[in-house]
C-alpha cells in the first residue's frame, strides 16, 4: 500500500447520517474477487431506482470524478465487510470526512490507504452545506490534520497510529515481524501458565 | 495495594504482548474463527508467501453462505465457489472446519460456544462484526476486517487500541415477555447506534446475572449496533454450567485451573469506569424497530414517530426511514400488517429463542408466511427432540437447516422487494434482507406473535396462560 500525506481532489456531499457498510456494498455482490474492481458496487442501491437506472440527482452519480466524501455522522456502521472500504477505494475514494465512524470501518480504511477523517458536527454540516449544490475542490493535509475548501479550514482527528500508518504505507504485519520473540515469550507463558486456554486441554489426561 | 481494575482491564492486560507509547497494543489471539467472507484475507496471505500461525486456534465454519435446503444441487454457482474457496483454504492451511454436512455446523457465534471454542478469559476475533457475542462469557471478543483477518492468520496477534470502559447497569425485574432483545434495542434506542462508540461494554446487574447464556449472548451480540466493538459479561455460575463438559471445553485437572482462573475474571467493586449508565429493568416493554437503524426502536405499544418533533438534523432522517418503511407518522406501530416472518440469526437462533417462539405459536396458526432457522445444527436437532420443529411446521410457517438465512440474504434466502418482515435477526438497514426489504427487528416471542396475527402485536397478551 502506497503512502500519502497530501491530497487535493473533488469533494461530494452526501448528506446522510448512519451510511451502514451494507449501503456502501451489499451483501450480493460480496462473492467478487477484488481483482475484478469493487468501484462499480459502491452504493449501488442507494444510487439506483427501484429498476436500476442511476438516480441523476444522487451525489455520486452527479459528480462521480470525486475522490473526497462529506457525510453524515456513523459512517460505516454495522457489518466488517472490508469489501465496502474496497467498494470506496475502488471508485477513487481518497478520503471520507465525517463527524463519526463505524469503527471496524475506520480501522478497515485506514488498512487500505483511505482515510476516515473525523470533524466536529458542525464543521461536517458547513461542508456540506458548502458542497450541497455543486462537488467542490477540496484539500487535505495529513501532517498538519487540516482541511481546506476555498475560504473554510478546519481541523480534523485522528488516530496518530492512523496518522502514521496512512503517510508511510505501511503494512501491520510487517510491523508485528518485528515483535516475533516477544510473540514467542508470550505464547510460551501462556503454555506454562495457562494451558487450559488452548482446545480440547486436558482431554489426553482426563 | 494494586488499584482497583475493570474486567477489561484484566482481560486486556492479560492477552498484552506489546504497548505501544501512540496508544496501540498487540494482543495474543486466542481463538480465531473463520467464515466464508474470509476469502480476501487468505488471498492476502497467499500473495505474502506466509503460513498460517496457529492451525489449531482456528476454525472455520460454513455459514454465511449456508443453502438453508440441504437436499439436491447448489443452484447458484457463486454460493458453490464460495463454499469451496473456504474448504480448500481450510485444508491447505490444516483447519478444522465445521462444513454444511458437519452434525455441528451452525452460525459461528452460536457454535464457537456450543462447541466450547469460547471460553472466559480467552480473547476471540472473527472477520464479523456480531464477533461480540462472545463476550458474554467473559471473554474479549470483536469483529475484525479482512486485512486484521489476514494479519491474524500470520501472526496469531492482532494491534488494537484498548477502549474505554462502560458499565451498563440493568437492575430490577424484566416483566413478562422482555427478553434480552428487548433490554438491547431499549438501550439503543435510548443512546443511539453510537452511543457506546469507542467504549467496552461491560453489562452488570441482577437482571443480566438472571439471563440464561442464551440471553447473555444476544445482548452482547447487539453490543455492536450501539457502536461498541465489545460487549462483556463477568463470567459466574451460569456460565461455568453451560461451558462444563463442551467437545473443546477444558476437562480434568485444567478445567479446575480454568474455574479458577475464572474466578478473578469480574470489575472490582471500586473499579472506575469512564462512563456508566443504569437502565431500569421494569421499564422494558417488548420492542420493535420501526426505520433503518437499530436505534429507530420503540416499545410496541408506543407510537411511530413524527419528524415535526425532531431536532433538525434527526428529522430528514427520520422522514428518510418512515418513507423507506411505507409507515406513517404519529400511528401505533402495533397493528403494522407484516407480510412475512423469519426466526433465527445470530442474534436469536439459539434453542432458548426457538422456544420463546414456539410457546407463542403452540397450538395456533400464522397468518403470514415464514422461515425458522435454527442457529446450529446441534440446535436443530435438540429443537426437534423437544418437538418445536412441529410447532412451527403445524402453525404453517417453514422449518429449514442453519446459517446466516435471512439475516443477510447471502444464502438466497431473500425478503422481497417491499414486503415486510418481521425478524427476529440484528439489522433492519435498507436492503439487508433483500433490495428494498423492509425488516422490523424484534424478539423471537414478537415474531411469533407477528404470525399469529399477520401483524406487529404486543406478545404479553398472547402468553397468558402459557410458559413463554
Amino acid at each position: 500500500m502506497a503512502g500519502w500525506s497530501e491530497h487535493a481532489g473533488q469533494a461530494v456531499a452526501l448528506p446522510l447520517q448512519n451510511v451502514d457498510t451494507d449501503q456502501l456494498i451489499p451483501a450480493r455482490f460480496m462473492t467478487h474477487s477484488r481483482s475484478d474492481g469493487y468501484g462499480r458496487f459502491l452504493l449501488h442501491d442507494l444510487r439506483r431506482d427501484a429498476g436500476g437506472n442511476e438516480l441523476a440527482e444522487f451525489p455520486l452519480n452527479r459528480h462521480p470524478n470525486a475522490s473526497v466524501v462529506v457525510a453524515g455522522h456513523n459512517f460505516g456502521c454495522g457489518s466488517s465487510r472490508e469489501a465496502a472500504v474496497y467498494a470506496l477505494v475502488d471508485a477513487g475514494i481518497r478520503a471520507v470526512i465525517a463527524p463519526s465512524f463505524g469503527e471496524i470501518f475506520a480501522g478497515n480504511a485506514v488498512n487500505n490507504g483511505l482515510l476516515p477523517a473525523q470533524v466536529s458536527e458542525d464543521d461536517a454540516a458547513a461542508l456540506i452545506d458548502r458542497l450541497k449544490e455543486a462537488s467542490g475542490p477540496l484539500r487535505i493535509q495529513l501532517e498538519t490534520g487540516r482541511i481546506s475548501q476555498g475560504d473554510l479550514d478546519l481541523g480534523f482527528t485522528l488516530e496518530p497510529s492512523w496518522r502514521t500508518k496512512l503517510i508511510n504505507g505501511w503494512d501491520d504485519i510487517d510491523l508485528t515481524l518485528h515483535h516475533l520473540p516477544e510473540i514467542a515469550r508470550h505464547r510460551a507463558n501462556q503454555m506454562h501458565d495457562n494451558s487450559w486456554v488452548r482446545p480440547k486441554a486436558g482431554q489426553s489426561w482426563p | 495495594m494494586s488499584p482497583p481494575r475493570t474486567l477489561l482491564d484484566r482481560l486486556w492486560s492479560a492477552h498484552e504482548i506489546v504497548s505501544h507509547a501512540d496508544g496501540k497494543s498487540l494482543l495474543w489471539v486466542d481463538r480465531h474463527l473463520v467464515h466464508e467472507g474470509s476469502h480476501h484475507a487468505f488471498a492476502k496471505l497467499k500473495a505474502r508467501g506466509a503460513k498460517l500461525a496457529e492451525p489449531e486456534l482456528t476454525f472455520a465454519v460454513v455459514d454465511h453462505y449456508a443453502p438453508t435446503r440441504r437436499h439436491g444441487q447448489i443452484a447458484d454457482p457463486r454460493i458453490t465457489r464460495m463454499l469451496q474457496t473456504l474448504r480448500r483454504n481450510a485444508e491447505d492451511h490444516g483447519i478444522r472446519l465445521f462444513d454444511l454436512d458437519d452434525r455441528e455446523q451452525g452460525i459461528v457465534h452460536v457454535i464457537g460456544p456450543e462447541q466450547g471454542l469460547t471460553l472466559p478469559g480467552l480473547l476471540i476475533n472473527c472477520g464479523d462484526s456480531h464477533t461480540s457475542t462472545h463476550g458474554a462469557f467473559g471473554a474479549l471478543a470483536f469483529g475484525i476486517g479482512a486485512t486484521e483477518v489476514a494479519h491474524v492468520l500470520a501472526t496469531q496477534t492482532i494491534w488494537q487500541m484498548k477502549p474505554a470502559a462502560m458499565r451498563l447497569q440493568i437492575d430490577g425485574a424484566l416483566g413478562p415477555g422482555v427478553s434480552a432483545k428487548d433490554i438491547a434495542l431499549n438501550w439503543i434506542s435510548r443512546l443511539g447506534t453510537g452511543g457506546a462508540k469507542g467504549h467496552a461494554i461491560e453489562y452488570a446487574g441482577n437482571a443480566i446475572r438472571n439471563l440464561s447464556m442464551e440471553g447473555r449472548m444476544t445482548l452482547c451480540n447487539l453490543s455492536i449496533e450501539g457502536g461498541a466493538r465489545m460487549g462483556m459479561i463477568a463470567p459466574d455460575e451460569t456460565t461455568a454450567s453451560y461451558v462444563k463438559g463442551r467437545a473443546f471445553s477444558p476437562r480434568g485437572s485444567a478445567w479446575d485451573r480454568a474455574v479458577e482462573a475464572w474466578a478473578q475474571l469480574h470489575s472490582d467493586n471500586e473499579a472506575e469506569f469512564d462512563r456508566d449508565v443504569r437502565i431500569d429493568g421494569a421499564d422494558i416493554a417488548p420492542t420493535v424497530t420501526w426505520g433503518t437503524s437499530p436505534e429507530q426502536a420503540l416499545p410496541v405499544t408506543a407510537n411511530i414517530p413524527d419528524p415535526a418533533s425532531e431536532a433538525h438534523g434527526n428529522a430528514q432522517a427520520v422522514r428518510d426511514a418512515l418513507d423507506y418503511m411505507g409507515l406513517s407518522a404519529g400511528r401505533p406501530i402495533e397493528g403494522t400488517p407484516v407480510d412475512q416472518v423469519f426466526v433465527g440469526s445470530c442474534t436469536n437462533g439459539r434453542i432458548e429463542d426457538l422456544r420463546a417462539a414456539a410457546a407463542v405459536l403452540a397450538g395456533r396458526k400464522s397468518k403470514v408466511p415464514g422461515l425458522v432457522s435454527p442457529g446450529s445444527s446441534l440446535v436443530k436437532a435438540q429443537a426437534e427432540q423437544e418437538g418445536l420443529d412441529q410447532v412451527f411446521i403445524q402453525a404453517g410457517l417453514e422449518w429449514v437447516a442453519s446459517g446466516c438465512s435471512m439475516c443477510v440474504g447471502m444464502n438466497g434466502d431473500l425478503v422481497a422487494p417491499g414486503k415486510r418482515c418481521a425478524s427476529s435477526t440484528n439489522r433492519n438497514f435498507r436492503g439487508r434482507q433483500g433490495p428494498g426489504a423492509l425488516t422490523h427487528l424484534m424478539s423471537p416471542a414478537m415474531v411469533a406473535a407477528a404470525a399469529v396475527t399477520g401483524t406487529i402485536t404486543d406478545v404479553r397478551p398472547l402468553l397468558t396462560g402459557r410458559t413463554a
